[in-house]
């Protein structure tokens, strides 16, 4: 039973006689008085409707539990989704770093009572650069997707540009927020997208279709490697050529789990890189757990149009000792409002310090062993589930973690497949049969580390038998 | 007076991680693939033309190294563990009951594309509440899709244009209308939607008057996007005659509810006219801020607007949750996926913990609180608090001004926020752009901070206040306690200096000596 005299565990004010206290310092004979600035009209009528008080820590727990138990996790069963979000191990002391309340809780001090995380942040875009091949990271916006459209939006003001060509063979959901960014045709200052098609035989650019496209209004051209359904881009190096030849931004969005085994894009010509942030040492959490980095070359032109935060390295008033501080903090939105690049605010970047651990963890080593696994164990997953009768694998020899399934053959559709062995404990790839991508029943399916051999055995024999 | 703490930071003179370990350091091993996985796939799948060469260059150090180096870093961060009365961002608990909840397989290990019949607890939980946050500002549908308060301020530029787009309008609607004292997000988000953005000058009474509202609207006015009260603690109280003077020329009226905590329970953006609004959950709903996320603009709008909204919306059919993509009127995704959901959790968990009765309670707390504060601070020679011609009691925090200090001793706003470090309590809010007011800070107490934390907090800034009269070179030069010493500017701006990696910054370094050495 709460009683209305006890004080709440999160407000120390809420003691017996605090606030009468603080009124009587102030000479307010209540607490309305200290609400003199809203004319009484305005305050609400509709009575608050909120669900009842769960004041005491064992309460909140329950309820809290009660309702997640409801959720069944990629834990208990075997699964194959990924396209945007991927299960990636992560390791618990990227846990425990990113559960320290002073970098869970902070928000923004000075450079010296936040040194440490601006370390930790100049630590994972060094780390990240190091991945990549590039000089210039930028701490993580809020998504992939919302990486790519700044890029994009990026290439455009240096170029003075309008025009972006992306892949026809897109993820609709990172597709959908580059839209966003590049504004509907009726805004003056819209960007215009065009789709590249893609070689049937490979998944990858049509690079007839690329070339037909690239033009002098073209600001950018934006590839993945791997692409969204899982294909190595092995043109990449010739795609950049072509852009820069056109006078446009080579922009390209990679998997930074592949790093170890796959070229760096600063190596093949990229001149903007976007990427998730994700696979870093980050949790699914429902896909709460994403993000986006951008990266680039260290030239001021490209510098000087990032829209967030750049975190740099510098000397204190002290000899020999670094520190670290925000490069050109003017050009952003809170320099600079409406003028500044785009806008930012509050972003991702707990998941840069995850990020941070993470790789020091994993070092050069780690990257490859793990890179290695994961194509290895993807291509040996695609190459069971094409022995099962029925089942086609679209480009079995590109991929790296993903790969589509077609079931065409099966006379069933994926969403009765994915039904059938849901039941079965395992979540099957994601649907793409209403992506208009042409690929008919087909889905993305996603292997990383995590499935061992046995697993990828039990997923393809399960498969087979519910498909009989 | 309280006596002040005796206080030094951790100073672990830690290296960059970069610079430790040893070649054949392993921090992370993975397994080698089954035997029957390489006989199946040979030795190096990856296609010639993109086998990496290189090995990058990263840390070759121990699981116990990579522990210790990051936990150092933690220690070596302030990070309201001292008293942060950090105004505009309503510095709050974090529950670790919530956090603890979140980290659990059953979020931790969910994946969105999941069927959502195995997602039920979590559509649950985002069901509820959005069922809180409509009760709290009268508005009919929420979603969490945006990643913090700028990006719900972008999501109603995007909202804004679908709506318009849907009436043939979108060519005319080209304006927004803000006013120059609202958070930088909302110009800046329209600017990016596209929008032409026009920033009304405030007048004495701290607000923009109804005449220049009136003025700048207009046939090609698209949306208003306001916040209210703003950061000086000044409520307008000509907001419903705002809201309607931009309904009489058709116009949307967003409120930014970045300042909700002095308000909440108290309004409702409903029921004072506005289409939509937003809650910050990492700020007014108790969700960890994280040194700048994951966040989460928590967008709300009406039954009109919510067909604009971006997709999917959760929603209770029967018995079961699911989620409603199916819109062809959404402006499209302003995020991939449904939000952050853990920060949704936490928010949700801090709603109940708190209920109706600690919400209104909690808002009294933090308007007396600053209040108490005012009047403590007032007391103060060398601070003037802004807008002087306002002398009614202002709202949960107050822009304050150290212009008198400055110029009777040339130490200023910044000086001050350094040496606060030196006695653990967090370096105060300035001001957004522009600084109308000179030399400014901003504290905001909220309902988390006692009284005695808001007592030794101003008994520090009245103790710094006392040095930079008889000492200023000990202010000017602080902090002195902290992990580091004042980090020179120099590089910022400089091409040839800055360096947002460590391969840049020793391949400056390399030429610069080149070149001194030549």
């Amino acid at each position: 039973m709460t009683g209305p005299t006890r004080a709440h565990p999160w407000m120390a004010n809420s003691a017996p006689g605090m606030l009468e206290a603080m009124l009587a310092e102030i000479g307010a004979a209540n607490v309305a008085e200290v609400f003199e600035q809203i004319p009484p009209e305005h305050f609400r009528t509709a009575p608050l409707r909120l669900p009842p008080q769960l004041s005491s820590e064992m309460e909140l727990k329950r309820d809290l539990l009660a309702k997640l138990r409801k959720n069944a996790t990629c834990e208990e069963n075997l699964s194959f989704l990924g396209a945007g979000v991927w299960q990636h191990h992560v390791p618990a002391i990227v846990d425990e770093i990113i559960g320290r309340t002073e970098f869970a809780t902070n928000v923004w001090g000075s450079l010296q009572s936040d040194h440490g995380r601006n370390q930790a942040w100049f630590e994972f875009s060094s780390q990240l650069g190091a991945l990549l091949n590039l000089d210039v990271v930028q701490l993580p916006v809020y998504s992939w997707g919302c990486a790519i459209g700044h890029a994009i939006r990026m290439a455009a003001r240096k170029t003075g540009r309008t025009k972006v060509l992306l892949p026809r063979l897109s993820d609709p959901e990172r597709l959908s927020v580059i839209r966003t960014y590049c504004q509907p045709q009726e805004m003056d200052s819209a960007i215009e997208i065009v789709l590249i098609e893609a070689d049937a035989e490979s998944g990858r650019l049509d690079l007839a279709d690329l070339k037909a496209k690239l033009g002098a209004d073209v600001a950018a051209v934006y590839f993945e490697n791997p692409a969204y359904l899982g294909t190595i881009e092995t043109e990449a190096a010739e795609i950049a050529r072509m852009a820069r030849a056109a006078g446009a931004e080579t922009i390209v969005g990679v998997d930074p789990i592949s790093l170890g085994v796959m070229t760096a894009p600063g190596d093949y010509g990229a001149d903007i890189v976007t990427g998730p942030v994700q696979p870093l040492g980050v949790h699914m959490n429902c896909g709460g757990g994403v993000g986006g980095f951008i990266a680039s070359r260290d030239e001021p032109d490209y510098v000087h149009q990032y829209n967030g935060f750049l975190v740099s390295i510098a000397e204190t008033v002290q000899p020999g000792q670094l520190g670290f501080g925000l490069a050109c903090p003017h050009q952003n939105s809170y320099g600079q409002r409406e003028h500044g690049n785009d806008w930012t605010g509050n972003s991702t970047y707990l998941w840069a310090i995850a990020g941070a651990v993470y790789m020091s963890l994993l070092g050069p080593e780690g990257f490859r062993e793990l890179g290695h696994l994961i194509i290895s164990r993807a291509r040996y997953a695609a190459k069971l589930l094409a022995e099962v009768p029925g089942v086609r694998i679209q480009w079995p020899d590109s991929t790296f973690k993903e790969f589509v399934v077609n079931f065409d053959d099966t006379g069933l559709s994926v969403a009765e497949i994915n039904d059938r062995l849901r039941a079965r404990g395992i979540f099957g790839g994601k649907d793409l049969s209403g992506e208009g991508l042409g690929l008919g029943q087909s889905a993305l399916w996603c292997v990383t580390e995590v499935h061992s051999a046995a697993d990828l055995r039990h997923a393809a024999t399960t498969l087979s038998e519910v498909l009989k | 007076m309280t006596r002040l703490p005796t206080f030094h930071a951790a100073k672990w003179d830690e290296p960059l991680v970069m610079d430790m370990g040893r070649p054949g350091g392993r921090g992370q091993l993975f397994p080698a693939p089954e035997p029957e996985v390489a006989e199946a796939v040979g030795q190096n799948p990856v296609p010639a033309a993109m086998q990496r060469k290189d090995r990058p260059v990263l840390p070759e150090i121990t699981e116990f190294e990579a522990q210790r180096h990051y936990l150092h870093l933690s220690q070596m961060t302030l990070g309201m563990m001292g008293v942060s009365l950090f105004g505009t961002c309503t510095m709050k608990y974090n529950s670790k009951t919530s956090e603890f909840a979140t980290w659990r397989p059953q979020i931790a290990e969910v994946h969105p594309y999941q069927h959502p019949d195995t997602l039920q607890g979590v559509l649950e939980i985002m069901h509820d509440f959005d069922g809180i946050l409509q009760s709290l500002s009268g508005m009919d549908q929420f979603v969490f899709q945006p990643g913090g308060g700028a990006d719900a301020a972008y999501t109603m530029t995007a909202v804004a244009r679908a709506y318009w787009a849907d009436r043939g309008q979108l060519g005319q609607r080209t304006e927004m209308v803000t006013s120059i004292q609202a958070h930088p997000c909302n110009p800046a988000t329209a600017a990016a939607a596209g929008f032409t953005v026009i920033n009304l000058p405030l007048e004495e009474n701290g607000y923009p008057s109804l005449e220049a509202l009136k003025a700048a609207l207009s046939e090609r006015t698209a949306l208003i996007m306001l916040n209210n009260p703003d950061d000086m603690g000044i409520y307008n109280p000509e907001i419903r005659e705002w809201v309607q003077a931009a309904k009489d020329v058709g116009a949307l009226c967003f409120y930014d509810h970045a300042n909700f905590n002095g308000v909440m329970g108290k309004l409702s953006a409903r029921e004072l006219g506005f289409d939509a609004c937003m809650f910050m959950l990492h700020k007014t709903f108790g969700a960890p801020k994280a040194g700048g996320g994951p966040a989460v603009g928590a967008f709300g709008c009406t039954a009109e607007l919510a067909p604009y909204m971006p997709a999917p919306v959760v929603v209770k059919q029967g018995e079961r949750y699911v989620l409603d993509e199916d819109r062809p009127k959404s402006c499209g995704k302003i995020r991939e996926f449904w939000g952050n959901v853990p920060q949704v959790v936490k928010a949700y968990a801090w709603a109940r913990a708190m209920g109706a009765e600690g919400i209104q309670l909690a808002s009294d707390i933090s308007v007396v609180a600053n209040n108490y504060m005012d009047h403590r601070l007032s007391q103060l020679p060398g601070i003037a608090r802004s807008n002087p011609d306002v002398t009614k009691r202002r709202m949960e925090m107050t822009r304050w001004s150290l212009a008198p200090l400055h110029e009777e001793t040339g130490i200023g706003t910044v000086e001050i926020a350094n040496r606060m470090a030196d006695y653990g309590i967090d370096p105060w809010w300035m001001s957004h752009e522009p600084w109308i007011v000179p030399q400014p800070f901003t504290p905001e107490a909220g309902e988390l901070w006692s009284k005695e934390d808001i007592d030794l907090w101003i008994d520090v800034l009245a103790q710094i206040m006392q040095e930079a009269r008889e000492n200023p070179e000990l202010v000017r030069t602080a902090p002195h306690n902290q992990p580091i010493a004042q980090v020179k500017g120099d590089a910022f701006e400089d091409p040839s200096k800055w360096a947002m990696t460590w391969r840049a910054y020793l391949r400056k370094r390399d030429q610069a000596a080149a070149q001194g050495a030549a």
